[in-house]
């Protein structure tokens, strides 16, 4: 049964409390995510401040960010000067493998050619042993935090893959998760036996153990060798179906240029097979990417995981009297609403509302072709911000609202609990332990919002049941 | 009150030539040569020179935001009653929303624009097409939702690049809505720091805001209290007790405030300074305009707090507010005390030091003092040089290109308005011996020795942490988890790690109380600090009790 869904549009023209972030925070994340690299903004010094700040909190790590500082004088004349130093500082203190360069609202409105700069530097600097230097565009007036870290990972590609001899491995590009989620990730390819490499692979270097002594550059993260190898992998497995598509509706000058995702181009370039599923939230979700794994390394799924989406069905049973004609409203980015909503349905949960600031105009068709069992019609908001998000909920009785702490507000001002999933997470400690993935991480959202449904009902009850 | 906790028989402390030259080295030739003039050994005797408030070299990871979050992050985002948009792509207005733990007080049927966070939300086609259209819509939204009193613009980077032009865009909405519009050239490119902002926001609350209400408020004596920002709850801590001594606070600067607090604002008797670095500029030009002095307080620490609520008794020759405040001390100091001796066994002769902020970075080091602590090492984040050195180099400024892009306001006397009677007071008390437009800065509080480094980087703290192996750094959430990855515990002096008050006396035992806390647990001896690694520098402490 297909279920009657509704596409809404912002009335207002001001975004009033944004479920968004800007571009070049995503492109810092991604580019931690590869073997000692150092990120550079270029831009002012308040957007590396401001990012690191926010991305920090949420992963209470280190979280080291170059600028090139831009001033007043480098805004009208240009950031080549201011670029060059930062990089010259950056290897001279850090001494990285490779530097990652994300632009700004700033520097792509003045037009800064960043091919230009990183060739003319390396063209001065030819004497030395550089190391890799490769940028991505990331201006904030297009797209979300979710298209600049995509376009970062596909950036990352293009400017490094080379086809050389052919190797033993697939290429994961894993999307926008959480640490926790990648490490599962990574357990679940060595479980299938299969050789990997995961672009990018953030999973320690945001989330170190503690040292016994400072790292200037966290250990983890993808090598550099990994990187140029991805041209030479025999497939790749991208997870989403959104990525970086958000990033062209924001534009108006070369709208008709294709965004390509990182395993798009390595498909289109050097036939290196592409398989894109979602994120696999959910156990249809997630049978894909496990069919996928099965068919890529010839073997059947582990017991390990046969127990734990048998183990996850049971609960679905078990739960279903919790769950069962249950109101949702989720948000975040459109790659998380997407993996949220098939799980939430298999659950017998209705999403009642599914809001993103993301603006690819891709969940209405992907939810709408999926095979949904909802009682109540679904609302989907695309470019939408909290307050759209709070003046819909007001009438929709929802029961409860999954997504990050920015609508812990609302969650409040509905008296509804908030289960909280995705990025940011800053009033709630282990955000970069929260598992979303696969059948062990859907089994403990599935959990979580099962308790949070029983909390409510216990603190809510006149009577104060301890027997539920 | 209680005797100055500092010790007579204070020890020396060690010389850290040695460490500036080990941090120099590891930079290029012309960087070590700038850096080296922003690290300096202190002597209170030989009035060293601190280069300050200069940019910050691309490629050194630093604390410093950018001019937009000292305008609207800092200076205006505490207010709760005027509607702040942020004219610009997305993330600026996200990252400051709400970030700044300013605390406010609405009342039940008061306004609140705090939580909102308005944007602009520009994309590509208002970048290449323009956002004026777009900004008057978002306005025009923000007075349909909320009918406020005020909106303010705050532009973003790319704004002045594509020649919007906010403050005319701000004059027609004022007239079509009939409220107070004004916009903030604050793009994040200008100044060096945040404090290019904090002066942006000045001049513009100070030409557009301030002197809009002549109304005479109640009570025997008004003041302003500015450059509190009531993170914690700071300002809730002091209100009190200027309402014990029967003093009318019209307007804090800008800590649980209101825009109509701002319009009569130059209607008091005295400004008192906290943050001198964010907020000098109002208290210099209301001094001019309306004849209102001003004076530096301090209500970090409890002997601070005591000297500078007597200073303000002394101010206003009140015998009765006298007696009152010695009472405040009297009742609030039994208290003080008796959590410092809880305190002292733990805290005593241990090492701090701190980094952050225009003033913070000083003032908090009173606390320390209190607790027996010393502060080896410390720094501004975007201060200039008065606020190291004292006011008494300002005449000697260099002015270079980024300060010069930053608009004096051309102020004078408003003959209708200006206080003659404050002035004469003001003379009146110079001549005897009474201090105005003071500010010593941190350094002539500070020891011999001690290492004065601004805009510290994180290489430089690293090697400073393996020289003074301190019990404790102060600075904010950016450095916490650096630091703490050595084994030492960072404090958040900005945030105040989700604690707080620790302004006046009750704000002093709080601090105490967590700071005992955090150089006393024991996590730390399962961390290796890294001078576990390598020998003590024996000689170097030998006469020093720590």
């Amino acid at each position: 049964m297909l279920r009657n869904i509704e596409h809404k549009k912002s009335e207002y023209t001001a975004t009033r409390n944004a479920c968004k972030l800007c571009s070049p925070l995503g492109a810092s994340l991604a580019y931690k995510g590869i073997k000692a690299c150092v990120p550079i903004i270029h831009g002012s010094q308040g957007c590396a401040t401001y990012i690191r700040r926010y991305l920090i909190s949420h992963y209470r790590e280190p979280f080291d960010i170059a600028s090139s500082s831009f001033s007043e004088e480098a805004a009208v004349f240009g950031g080549q000067k201011n670029l060059n130093i930062a990089i010259s500082n950056i290897i001279e203190q850090y001494k990285p493998e490779i530097i990652g360069i994300c632009t700004t609202c700033l520097s792509e409105t003045i037009g800064e050619d960043l091919n230009m700069i990183i060739s003319d530097y390396k063209a001065k600097h030819a004497s030395e042993d550089l190391p890799e230097i490769v940028h991505s565009s990331t201006p904030s007036y297009q797209g979300t935090h979710a298209d600049g870290f995509h376009e970062t990972v596909k950036s990352l590609v293009a400017g490094l893959a080379k086809k050389t001899e052919p190797v033993d491995r697939i290429n994961l590009f894993s999307g926008f998760v959480s640490p926790a989620d990648l490490r599962h990730l990574k357990e679940i390819m060595a479980d299938f036996s299969l050789n990997f490499s995961m672009i990018p692979d953030y999973s320690e270097s945001v989330d170190n153990p503690n040292w016994s002594e400072y790292k200037r550059i966290p250990d983890g993260g993808t090598p550099v060798s990994e990187v140029i190898e991805s041209a030479n992998a025999y497939a790749s497995v991208e997870l989403g179906y959104v990525f970086n598509k958000g990033y062209k509706a924001g534009r108006i000058k070369n709208k008709s240029q294709e965004v390509q995702t990182a395993g798009e181009y390595l498909e289109s370039k050097f036939n290196v097979i592409n398989h894109q599923t979602g994120l696999p939230i959910g156990i249809k979700e997630t049978d894909k990417f496990f069919d996928i794994l099965e068919k890529l390394s010839g073997n059947p799924m582990p017991g390990k995981y046969e127990k734990e989406r048998g183990r996850l069905i049971d609960a679905y049973v078990d739960g279903h009297k919790i769950m069962f004609g249950k109101k949702a409203i989720i948000y975040g980015e459109e790659d998380l609403v997407i993996g949220l909503s098939k799980f939430l349905a298999e659950t017998g949960i209705d999403v009642v509302l599914a809001v993103t600031g993301g603006n690819s105009g891709k969940i209405k068709p992907i939810l709408a072709n999926s095979n949904q069992n909802g009682q109540e019609p679904m609302t989907i908001g695309d470019d939408m911000d909290f307050e759209d998000l709070a003046d819909i909920a007001k009438d929709l009785g929802a029961n409860i609202m999954i997504g990050n702490s920015k609508g812990y507000y609302i969650a409040r001002e509905l008296k509804i609990p908030l289960v909280r999933v995705g990025f940011p997470v800053h009033d709630r400690f282990g955000a970069q332990r929260i598992h979303h993935l696969s059948y062990r991480g859907t089994q403990e959202l599935f959990d979580r919002i099962a308790n949070a449904l029983m909390e409510y009902k216990q603190e809510n009850s006149a009577v104060g049941y301890k027997y539920l | 009150m209680a005797k100055k906790t500092t010790k007579t028989s204070s020890p020396v402390l060690p010389d850290p030539t040695e460490i500036i030259e080990e941090i120099l080295a590891k930079y290029p030739n012309k960087v070590a040569k700038k850096r080296s003039k922003s690290i300096v050994i202190n002597d209170p005797e030989e009035k060293s020179e601190v280069q300050a408030n200069v940019r910050t070299i691309p490629g050194i990871i630093t604390q410093r935001g950018c001019c937009y979050a000292g305008c609207k992050g800092v200076v205006l985002g505490p207010t709760r009653d005027i509607v702040n948009i942020t004219h610009g792509p997305i993330g600026c207005g996200f990252y400051s929303w709400l970030t700044r733990r300013n605390q406010t007080d609405p009342g039940p049927e008061g306004e609140n624009y705090m939580p909102y966070c308005f944007s602009t939300d520009m994309q590509d086609s208002n970048i290449v097409f323009g956002g004026e259209k777009k900004l008057a819509q978002a306005i025009r939204e923000a007075y349909q939702i909320f009918n406020p009193h005020a909106i303010a613009i705050f532009s973003t980077c790319p704004i002045g690049l594509i020649g919007d032009d906010v403050h005319s865009v701000a004059k027609e909405m004022k007239a079509e809505l009939g409220i107070n519009v004004f916009g903030f050239s604050c793009e994040g490119y200008k100044g060096v720091s945040q404090s290019a902002g904090h002066h942006i926001a000045n001049n513009k609350i100070f030409s557009n805001v301030v002197g809009l209400d002549d109304t005479i408020r109640d009570g025997k004596y008004r003041v302003n209290l500015l450059g509190e920002y009531n993170i914690g709850g700071d300002a809730f801590v002091l209100e009190k007790y200027f309402e014990e001594l029967g003093i009318n606070l019209v307007a804090t600067y800008s800590g649980n405030s209101s825009i109509h607090d701002f319009e009569n604002s130059h209607t008091v008797d005295l400004n008192m300074v906290m943050c001198h670095r964010s907020i000098n500029y109002i208290a210099e030009m209301m001094e001019i305009k309306y004849g209102v002095p001003w004076f530096k307080v301090n209500f970090i620490g409890a002997e601070a707090t005591a000297k500078s609520l007597r200073k303000i008794a002394e101010y206003f020759e009140d015998e009765e507010m006298k007696a009152k405040v010695e009472e405040i001390i009297a009742r609030e100091m039994l208290e003080v005390e008796k959590a410092l001796k809880e305190v002292k066994p733990k805290t005593e002769g241990k090492l701090a030091m701190m980094f952050v902020g225009g003033s913070r970075a000083h003032h908090y080091q009173e606390l320390f003092t209190e607790m027996g602590m010393e502060t080896v090492s410390a720094g501004y984040e975007f201060a200039h040089r008065d606020d190291y050195e004292g006011r008494h180099v300002l005449p000697n400024l260099k002015v270079d290109a980024d300060s010069r892009n930053i608009e004096e306001l051309d102020v004078q006397k408003d003959e209708a308005k200006y206080r003659q009677e404050l002035a004469d007071k003001k003379a009146g008390l110079v001549e005897k011996g009474y201090t105005f437009s003071d500010y010593d800065g941190m350094m002539p509080e500070m020891k011999k020795n001690a290492l004065v480094i601004d805009d510290i980087s994180h290489w430089e703290a690293e090697k400073i942490i393996e020289f003074y192996k301190p019990a404790i750094f102060c600075a904010g959430i950016k450095e916490k988890y650096v630091i703490q990855k050595y084994g030492v515990p960072l404090k958040q002096l900005h945030s105040y790690d989700y604690g707080g008050p620790y302004a006046g006396f009750k704000g002093a035992i709080n601090f105490y109380n967590e700071i005992s806390r955090m150089v006393s647990a024991t996590i730390w001896s399962k961390l290796k600090a890294p001078w576990k690694n390598e020998p003590v520098l024996v000689g170097k402490f030998a006469d020093a009790p720590y």
